[in-house]
């Protein structure tokens, strides 16, 4: 039987390489509700869990599907989730609540424009909430931005390693510019597809303290049925996993709550990944991601091309944001420009990175995409 | 001297923070003496919870469980049990919980016929955050968000779930415990979604406020008082059994159980062969 797709070369819809990334990964668990530019992962996933041993479900809600995702991932499976906008608002319960049980899980967000129900064309406007959508404020998130159909399979992979060595749910900060385009798509060997698997306890059930690891690190994880008998709760919790309910029994959670953040914070260099071009000398700088930076290198690109010392600065790694070295990158450039498909969300986030604010431009749209056009004049208007 | 049931209960985390009196120890005590009586391998058995009084006994037992979020607990249990087929899943959830802001994904779960147990203790209130009205507190009834008489009708639980698909329905109060423990057995045993509400004394709110007493046996009595077996309610008017709590079976069928049918499919799937 067709376990994955063959490797080589495929001419293919973004939202159906990210299954595909998945399958590769391992993913063997989907459960979601279908919600337009979403849909076709869905679709995707129905025949193709099947086919591969695993489990597809249609959930009541988003709500539902994050949760299912979240049972599955502790019953051993590499699991996922695909939504927009609307049903990403709604997932914000259970994509708090794997965070703090530390669940290993992947979130596809082919984000849609907003507020509320929008419409159905692609927008960036959730990648603040992809950071702070749950409440309180103790943790890090893992959050990626893919800009063609060869990144929806191949970040999807990243997602599911990432989501797994760190014990974090990963957001995969799709656009419906992305996820409804088709391309073309080149699937590595086997062997070449790097795989990572959740670390499994050395130690026998009896000397097994659940949430025990190094503050850069996280603890093995046990499947349901493994004879470790373990209890998880999103309670504040000690390093046994006991809930911790009273203010001054709080020093017992904290190590533990910490450890949430650090685990990432600590890891940033390893976690973090740019695409950068003509950044050595560039005096003005187009910073982006996802849709926007396909028409940021084109424009870059004809700048270059203009005797404009023009560079390319793009985020595939969004969460955890990386100032410093935001800050290395932009170090020779008298203009920053951001462009993205929201109100200002990564603008801010750049502006706090760099010294001088005022050298920080943001090039605002609301709805789909830029154009190379709009962004070189931007970069001219800067000269 | 050892716990008789340490195998079984987290006897460390001993002694437990529930109210004196409260039903949750009973709760557990059944479901736990379901699991105990069937034999069943402890490493194969997941409990969960959602949040509410109820949710904190699942930190209390010695198996694989979670507390989940609330209201949450049967997507949860849905993904454990199709990810992990010969894993016995029981969720012990509330009235408020599991009906209430649960009562979407509860109708959900009866639909699909997944072969989880579902024990619901219902004490008709939130009793967590202070004794406020919940969707099985009765008519007229006065609650801390009712203070003048509950305007509303209550659910009754054991018609939805049969409605919905659920293959076993029972309901029992803290005054019937073998048949409780028994039904708890059965609903495990049952391949399929089971849904066995148990109705148990809050005394400090449903008790105090109620019933106007917080003393335990005295609000098991009530229970036992004003419970009907279903055979004798049949044979009586709707005017007889107002305020009555109907206890019994309900419902005892058969239908086709969703993991069954998945693992249908895999090996359907598995004979195939792509060009």
């Amino acid at each position: 039987m067709e376990k994955g797709m063959s490797s080589g070369m495929h001419f293919m819809l973004g939202n159906h390489t990210c299954v595909e990334g998945a399958i590769a990964a391992g993913c063997r668990f989907f459960a979601g509700y279908p919600i337009t530019p979403a849909s076709e992962i869905a679709e995707r996933m129905a025949r193709r869990m099947p086919e591969t041993d695993g489990i597809f479900i249609q959930m009541e809600d988003e709500i539902a599907s994050i949760c299912a995702v979240t049972g599955a991932s502790w019953a051993g499976l590499k699991a996922m989730t695909a939504t927009s906008g609307p049903g990403f608002s709604l997932m914000q319960e259970g994509i708090g609540f794997a965070v703090a049980t530390e669940t290993p899980c992947v979130i596809i967000n082919v984000q849609r424009i907003g507020p509320s129900t929008g419409s159905i064309f692609g927008q960036q406007g959730d990648v603040m909430q992809a950071r702070w959508g749950t409440h309180g404020n103790c943790h890090e998130i893992i959050a990626l931005a893919p800009s063609s159909v060869q990144e929806m399979f191949d970040l999807t992979i990243d997602a599911f390693n990432l989501s797994e060595k760190y014990r974090v749910p990963v957001i995969l900060l799709a656009e419906a510019s992305v996820g409804h385009l088709r391309e073309s798509l080149i699937i590595p060997e086997p062997e070449q597809i790097k795989i990572v698997n959740r670390k499994k306890p050395s130690v026998p059930p009896e000397k097994f303290v659940l949430w025990e690891a190094e503050e850069n690190d996280s603890p093995p994880m046990v499947a349901f049925g493994d004879g470790y008998r373990v209890y998880y709760t999103a309670h504040l919790h000690t390093e046994k996993g006991y809930p911790v309910l009273s203010l001054p029994k709080y020093p017992l959670a904290e190590k533990v709550l910490k450890r949430l953040s650090s685990k990432i914070k600590l890891n940033i260099n390893k976690i973090t990944k740019f695409e950068t071009r003509y950044l050595d000398d560039a005096k003005i700088i187009v910073v982006s991601y996802g849709s926007s930076a396909r028409a940021a290198l084109r424009a870059v690109f004809e700048a270059r091309k203009a005797g404009i010392k023009a560079g390319y600065l793009r985020l595939i790694t969004v969460w955890p944001f990386h100032d410093q070295k935001i800050k290395e990158l932009c170090a020779s450039a008298n203009t920053i420009i951001v462009a993205e498909v929201n109100n200002g969300q990564i603008v801010h986030e750049i502006q706090r990175s760099i010294d001088d604010r005022e050298k920080v431009v943001p090039l605002l749209k609301l709805a789909d995409t830029h154009t190379p056009g709009e962004i070189l004049t931007k970069i001219e208007e800067a000269t | 001297m050892a716990h008789p049931l340490s195998n079984i209960i987290r006897t460390e985390r001993l002694p437990h923070e529930f109210c004196p009196g409260c039903a949750i120890g009973q709760i557990y005590h059944y479901a736990a003496k379901a699991v105990e009586e069937l034999n069943l391998d402890l490493n194969k058995v997941v409990f969960l919870s959602g949040i509410g009084c109820n949710a904190r006994g699942v930190g209390y037992v010695r198996f694989d469980s979670a507390t989940t979020l609330h209201g949450r607990t049967l997507p949860f249990a849905t993904g454990i049990k199709l990810a992990n087929p010969s894993l016995t899943v029981i969720v012990v959830t509330g009235d408020g919980d599991g009906a209430g802001i649960g009562g979407n994904h509860l109708i959900h779960a009866a639909r699909r016929n997944l072969d989880i147990t579902v024990v619901l203790y219902n004490n008709g209130v939130y009793a967590s955050t202070g004794g406020q009205m919940a969707p099985t507190t009765q008519y007229g009834v006065y609650t801390s968000t009712t203070p003048y008489g509950n305007l509303e009708q209550p659910f009754d639980l054991c018609e939805l779930m049969a409605t919905a698909g659920a293959v076993y329905v029972a309901r029992w109060t803290t005054a019937h415990v073998r048949p409780a423990i028994d039904s708890i057995k059965k609903g495990i045993q049952k391949s399929g979604f089971a849904f066995i509400e148990i109705m148990g004394q809050c005394p400090t709110y449903f008790g105090r406020y109620i019933l106007k007493t917080t003393d335990p046996v005295k609000c098991i009595n009530w229970f036992r008082e004003n419970s009907i077996r279903k055979e004798m309610a049949n044979k009586m008017s709707m005017e007889e059994l107002a305020g009555k709590i109907i206890i019994g079976e309900f419902v005892d069928k058969e239908r086709p159980e969703l993991t069954e049918r998945y693992k249908e499919l895999h090996e359907k799937l598995r004979k195939t062969t792509y060009p």
